[in-house]
Formats: C-alpha cells, structure tokens, sequence
C-alpha cells in the first residue's frame, strides 16, 4: 500500500530532518510514529503529501510515486489521503458542515464551492460521520464555537469525507486534554479499522501509542530505530529512541515542530499606517 | 464511506445565513440596488464627459511628462515648508494633547471636565484637515502659520484620543496600587498613569508625525502654505509638467517620513 | 559583614538609567526641541497676528450667529450627494483592492512580478492625499461628482487593499495545509481557505473606510470634485458666515452620525 524508500528531508537552513528513511504498510493497520520532538515526526508525515517537498527518495503509494507527481496529478493523490493535524486547522468561521464537505473539494469543481452547493451523496455521507464522531446535530454550528475534542472529531470526519487509501494523522492530541485524547484516540483507531484504512500516526505519548496502535515506528535523529509491536517496546528500546543526550541535542533544533507566528500588530497601528 | 447504505440522513443541507429570513435578505439586496440607482441617478453624472476622460487622461499625461524640475528653488520651498510646518505641529500637539487627553480620561477626570474635553476631540475630529484650514486662513491669513495650526488641532485631536483612550485601558488595579500608597495626584500621574501610556504615547505622536508630514501637503490646497500651495497654483496655471514634478516630490516625502517613522518606532522598542 | 560591604551590597543611590543611557535619551529631547524651535524659525511666524487672534476669533463666531436656519433647506442636497460620492467611491474601491489585496499578499500572490505591481499601486495610491486625488481627476473628467468618486477611490485603494493583504498575510497557514491536503485546486484553497479568515477584515475595514470617506468627500468641492465642498467654499469666500455655521452644523451631524453607523455595523460584523 504505502512503501517509502530512502527518503532524505534537508531544510534550506541545512537541518537535516529525514536521514534515508525506509518504511512500508502493507496492511489496513494503525503505525504509531513516535520520538522526541525534533525527531523529524512531523516531517516524514508531511513528505507523504508533500506538504514538505522531499529531497530524495521515494515514496510509493498503490503504485505512482508521490514524489514524481505533477500540480495536477498531486493533487489527485491528495484526494486519496486524508490528513488529521494538531490545531485541527478548520476552517475557524466556517460551519461544521463546511468543514466536513471541505473533504470532497478535491472532487468538487470550483464553480460548486462557490455556490456551496454539493453533491447530495457528500452531504449524506457527511451527516452520516457526523454520527460517527458523536456530533449529530452540530451541522449549523460554527467551527469556532466548538471545544477542542469537538474541533478534533471534525478534523477526523473532514479527513476520512475524502474516504482516503491513507490516513496521516500529526499529534492528534497533542493540544487535547488526557481524557479526550483517549475518546479521540478510540474514534480514530475505530474508524480506521472499520474502513480499513492504514493509519500513520505521529505521537509522542507513548502510552497511549502503545495502548492504541497496531505497529509503533520509533524515530530518532531522523532515522528509524524501531520498528515492531506495541508490546515490544522495552524501557531499553523507549532509552534508544529518547536516549537523554538525544534530548539535550535536539532541543533546538524543533523547527518543523512549532513555527513561530510573527507579533500582531494592534488596530491602531493597521490603521495609523495606511492612512 | 459508501459502503453503509443508510438511507435515513438528510441529502440536502442550507447554509444557515447572517439574516435567516429569506425575505428579508432579499429586501436587503433590493435595498442596495435600489440605492444605486437612487444615487446613481441623482448625481446627474455625465457619461458623455466620463467617457471623454479616457482621452482627457491620456492627454494630461502627455502634458505631464517629462516632470518639469527646472523650477526646483520653489519646490525645494514648498517641500520644506511642509516639513518644518509638520515637525513644529507634531511638537505642539504632542504637548497640549497631554493636558486634554488626561481630561478626557473618564477615569481620571470629573465629569464636566470630561464632557468639555471629549467634545474639543469629537469636534476637531470631526472637520476634515482642509475644513479646519481654510478658516485659520480667514483669521491669519494666507501662509504657513494657518497650515501650522490646522496641523496642531489635528495632531491634539488624534493624540490625545488615543491617549484618553490608553489612559481608560489601565487596569483600574495598578492605580489603586499606587494610589494606596498615598500618593498625591502629580506623584500618582508621575508613577501609576506616565511609566504605562509613555510607550504608547510616543508611538502615537510619531504615527502623527509622519501623518503631518501626509496633511501638510494638502492643506496648501486652501493657501495654508507648504508644498499644497505650489501644487495648487501650478494646477491653476496648466502648468502639469510642474504639477508631476510637484506629484513625485510628495509622494518621495510621504515615503521618506514613512521610512522614519518607521526608523525611529525601531529604536523606541 | 563590614560596614563597607554593607554600603556595596545595598547602595544608597538607584537609578533606572545608567548615565550612558540617561545621555542618549536627554539627547533625544533636546534633538527632538532643537527641531521643533528650527522649524518654527523656519516658518518666520508672524506671532504679532496672535495679537488679535481672539478677537478675530470671536468676530468669526458672532458673525456665524444667529444662524441661517431657513439655509438648511439649501444644504441637503449638497449633503446628499457628498454621501453618495462617498458610498459610490467606496464601492468602486471595494471592487478594485479586493483582487489587488490578493495579489499584494505575499502567501496569495502569483509571482514576484505581480507581487511588486500590486505593492506598487497601493503605495502610489496611499501616498496622494484625496484632494490631490481630486485636483487630478477634476483636470481629466471635468468638475462634478464622477472626479469626486474616483478622487475617493483612488486613495481608498491603497487603505484597503493595504490592511487586508496584511491581513491575508497573518491568516492560520495551518487551516491552508489541511484545505491543500484535501487534494483541492488553488482556487479552492483561496474560497475556502483563506476568505473566511480574512473576510470580517474586508467588511470591517470598508465600512471604516467609508466612514472616513464621508468626511474627505465634504471638502472634495474645495477642487471641485462635487458635494457640500462647492457652496462650503464659496460660502466661506463670500464671509457669508451665518450660511457656514449652518453648514460646519450639518457635516458635523452627517459625519457623527456615519461614524455611529460604522461604528455599529462593525461590532455587529465581529
């Protein structure tokens, strides 16, 4: 299904954040990536689509290279996969339903969106995963006026609106409180599997990890130091991934982790400086 | 998802709209229109002229270039007139906006003190530059002094709202702090209110200046000196080669006060 | 601890400056005096015109009283029209900076090219005050409103089109990248992605706009261009005084009341 062979991430500010990484799924299964921050989780998550332009490598999924892929034809690989993020990225003004239906904009053309006006299937089908992720009746609200597990569960109905061959899925609940990341967790897992869709997960609670996954990846300084069974991983394994000099070393080097958000300027100052 | 034929989930979804009642959404469409035919027709806009502009346009234009700098003794006048008529404005109205924009603190002053300064600040905001102008040339006549003091009034208008406004901000906690302390009024503005608005103060009066340095291009338009006033005149006389010259040079000072507005905003922080 | 270690360790004298830092600011006052008394002897004041300032002051107000009440009839007319050259103006504006925001945001642009024209117009556009505007389009379309409508464009412009590609530019990338991730063309991305963030920013920033309008518009006439301005300035060149206290009167409601309206709709749009 998805196969990754040797891929290399360099950053224009010379970090190298992917150091040759092979990988493959070959069944409907949940990977866990875990790994220190800085690890190049959040990397190896974007390279598959191309969120982050690899530098080297291949990455092959159901038989095209997604790395060889045209503006066009990216974005129909895109289609097939759909994405889960941190900050759940809705669309904050925007309904619940908006949002959900923004899975099929691959599939809509442009003429469609702009009279918000979708096939009857998607909104079927998007009341129907509103079901699922325990938010019936929230079509009308506005993104912004949900709870952070709220805006998680549309981010995971949003993604599988694409009805994806891939799931990939970036700290789901990172931003989330302990109780809610496991409800999230059990809707994430459960979906997949129910639709049998391979899942690749970045997180870095291994619990967790280990309490949901499938298969746990172990990532360290950009290379894969584990690979297997949740229940294989040993305090020895968890030492190699998170080693403590590992931490010290990489502490800085987060960029693709948290990007920095430049300081607002107030209204006053907008407005004095245009006029 | 196709695979659960569950049938019984809706098909269609509305977005559910600011103003839900169709009928009034329509109403207010049919509003707008109408007031642009209503405005439209009224103006009494003359298409034939508006359609001869094109040519107009192009005609000016060739009469503008090349920009005449041949007459550069009176620009350089003009533009340093501005200039000075700004700086001494913003010095000014950085000082008597102090006074009123304590005043009109509601948390600072007492209520009739509070009325008379907020409505100086409604008033005075209230008249366009040139407004303001060309009544200080009717009491001192044409120059660079009308010019001066429209800026003055503008620049008190402009600083001390922001400045009222800043002061109102506080939080009532960190006066009461000092307050507590003791404190007679000029040790509490000297130490709770100055040390909190300075920042934004000076921010705000440099904003203003650089402003100034915009208005005081303008307000020659009525005789109140500056480069407005050359503008004006070259304008009357067809000269427009001048008038392009005259153009280019506003538009260079407008750039430049930006520019050190902004310089000195960087070395405030 | 000996008497001199005690003075060492806790020292009589604080100060929030050092003397290096203490120089540099007393220079910048006296920087900041020395320019303001250079300019002032720069502008050869006559000061001896302060003299009698205040009776010509009060001369002025007298002679505004008692107004020309009946006068009002004469003003809504005028008044009408210097909103409509505001409305139409910012319309006109809206449609023009809404694509030019676009293109002069750096994260919406197409390419550096298209880039630099858009930041190109906007600045000439903001560096022309309205009534230079309007000299300008007087010359071209003749006296009236139409060079009054794009006199009040042609600077709403860069306002607009300026604050809404910065507001472009600090939208949530990251809503940006799960709208891409859905495979959806740029297009899309734009509709979807990126006018929702930024759209009570567009209407917020036109009304203000349109507000601040109202108030260029009353002295467009001034050159020309159409409204209250042309009877306002022959008004105040004939000293017909009790005519322009009628109309100081009814364009300080006008621009009061349009600030109220303004003020209202944009706390209803956020």
């Amino acid at each position: 299904m998805l196969t990754i062979t040797d891929l290399v991430k360099q950053y224009p500010t010379g970090l190298k954040a992917l150091h040759g990484v092979n990988l493959s799924i070959d069944e409907p299964q949940v990977v866990a990536i875990i790994g220190p921050s800085g690890a190049g989780k959040s990397t190896l998550i974007r390279c598959i689509n191309r969120l982050v332009e690899p530098t080297t490598g291949s990455i092959i999924l159901d038989g095209t290279d997604v790395t060889k892929l045209g503006r066009r034809e990216l974005r129909r690989a895109r289609r097939r996969m759909g994405m889960i993020f941190q900050e759940y990225n809705l669309v904050e003004r925007l309904t619940v339903m908006e949002n959900l239906l923004s899975g099929r904009l691959g599939y809509v053309g442009f003429w469609r969106t702009f009279r918000r006006n979708y096939p009857p299937d998607d909104v079927q089908a998007a009341y129907q995963l509103l079901d699922r992720v325990g938010l019936e009746g929230y079509e009308n609200t506005r993104a912004d006026a949900l709870s952070g597990g709220q805006r998680q569960r549309v981010g995971i109905a949003r993604a599988l609106m694409q009805q994806p061959d891939l799931l990939l899925i970036d700290e789901p609940t990172a931003s989330l409180d302990p109780k809610t990341s496991r409800q999230i967790m059990r809707i994430i897992v459960k979906l997949a599997h129910e639709s049998g869709t391979p899942a690749l997960l970045n997180i870095h609670d291994v619990p967790l990890a280990q309490a949901h996954a499938d298969r746990v990846v172990g990532l360290a300084d950009g290379n894969i130091v584990f690979d297997g069974k949740p229940d294989e991983l040993t305090e020895e394994v968890l030492t190699q991934i998170y080693g403590e000099e590992d931490w010290s070393t990489t502490v800085g080097h987060d960029e693709d982790e948290t990007r920095k958000r430049p300081r607002r300027r107030t209204k006053l100052e907008r407005e004095a400086a245009a006029g | 998802m196709s695979a659960p034929a569950t049938t019984d989930y809706p098909k269609i979804w509305k977005r559910p709209g600011l103003i839900t009642n169709l009928h009034v959404q329509r109403g207010v469409v049919a509003l707008v229109v109408l007031y642009f035919f209503w405005s439209i027709g009224s103006l009494d806009l003359d298409w034939h002229r508006f359609s001869q502009g094109f040519e107009r346009a192009g005609n000016l234009f060739g009469r503008m270039l090349p920009p005449d700098f041949s007459r550069w003794e009176l620009l350089l006048k003009g533009v340093s007139e501005s200039i000075q008529m700004a700086f001494a404005a913003s010095f000014f109205g950085m000082a008597l906006a102090v006074p009123v924009g304590l005043c009109a603190a509601s948390n600072l002053a007492p209520k009739p003190v509070y009325l008379v300064a907020r409505g100086i600040i409604v008033i005075t905001r209230t008249f366009h530059e040139v407004i303001i102008a060309i009544i200080f040339v009717k009491i001192f006549g044409f120059g660079p002094l009308a010019g001066m003091l429209t800026l003055v009034v503008a620049s008190l208008s402009f600083i001390s709202k922001m400045l009222a406004e800043d002061i109102e901000n506080l939080t009532p906690g960190s006066l009461e702090a000092v307050r507590a302390t003791g404190a007679s009024f000029p040790k509490f503005l000297v130490y709770a209110i100055i040390p909190q608005i300075l920042p934004r103060y000076l921010g705000v009066s440099i904003y203003r200046l650089d402003a100034n340095i915009r208005h005081s291009t303008v307000v020659g338009i009525v005789g109140a000196g500056g480069i407005g006033q050359v503008l004006q005149a070259s304008f009357n006389r067809y000269d427009y080669d001048f008038s392009l010259a005259i153009l280019i040079s506003i538009v260079a000072l407008v750039f430049i006060g930006e520019f050190f507005g902004a310089w000195i905003r960087s070395k405030l922080r | 601890m000996t008497l001199e270690e005690h003075a060492k360790r806790y020292p009589e004298v604080w100060r929030k400056f050092n003397p290096r830092q203490s120089l540099i600011r007393y220079a910048w006052y006296i920087g900041i005096v020395f320019v303001a008394v250079w300019s002032i002897h720069q502008l050869e004041i006559p000061w001896i015109y302060f003299l009698d300032a205040h009776v010509q002051t009060a001369d002025l107000l007298v002679r505004m009283f008692p107004p020309d009440w009946w006068f009002f009839l004469e003003v809504i007319d005028p008044l009408v029209e210097t909103i409509h050259i505001a409305t139409l103006g910012t319309a006109v504006t809206f449609v023009i900076a809404f694509p030019l925001a676009f293109l002069s945001a750096r994260n919406t642009t197409l390419n550096n090219a298209t880039w630099f024209i858009g930041r190109f117009i906007l600045v000439t556009s903001r560096s022309v005050n309205t009534v230079v505007w309007g000299l300008l389009f007087v010359a071209i379309f003749g006296p009236g409103p139409i060079a009054g409508i794009w006199a009040i464009a042609a600077r709403s412009i860069g306002f607009l089109g300026k604050l809404v590609a910065e507001a472009i530019e600090e939208i949530d990338e990251g809503t940006v990248e799960a709208i891409e991730a859905t495979g959806a063309s740029r297009l899309q991305v734009l509709w979807l992605g990126v006018l929702p963030q930024v759209l009570p920013v567009i209407w917020g920033t036109t009304v203000y706009r349109w507000d601040i309008n109202i108030r260029e518009s009353t002295v467009l006439g001034f050159v020309g261009g159409g409204g209250i301005g042309i009877i306002l300035y022959s008004s105040i060149n004939q000293f017909a005084w009790r005519e322009v206290g009628i109309m100081l009167i009814s364009i300080l409601m006008v621009v009061i009341l349009s600030e109220f309206i303004s003020a209202t709709i944009r706390k209803w749009i956020s």
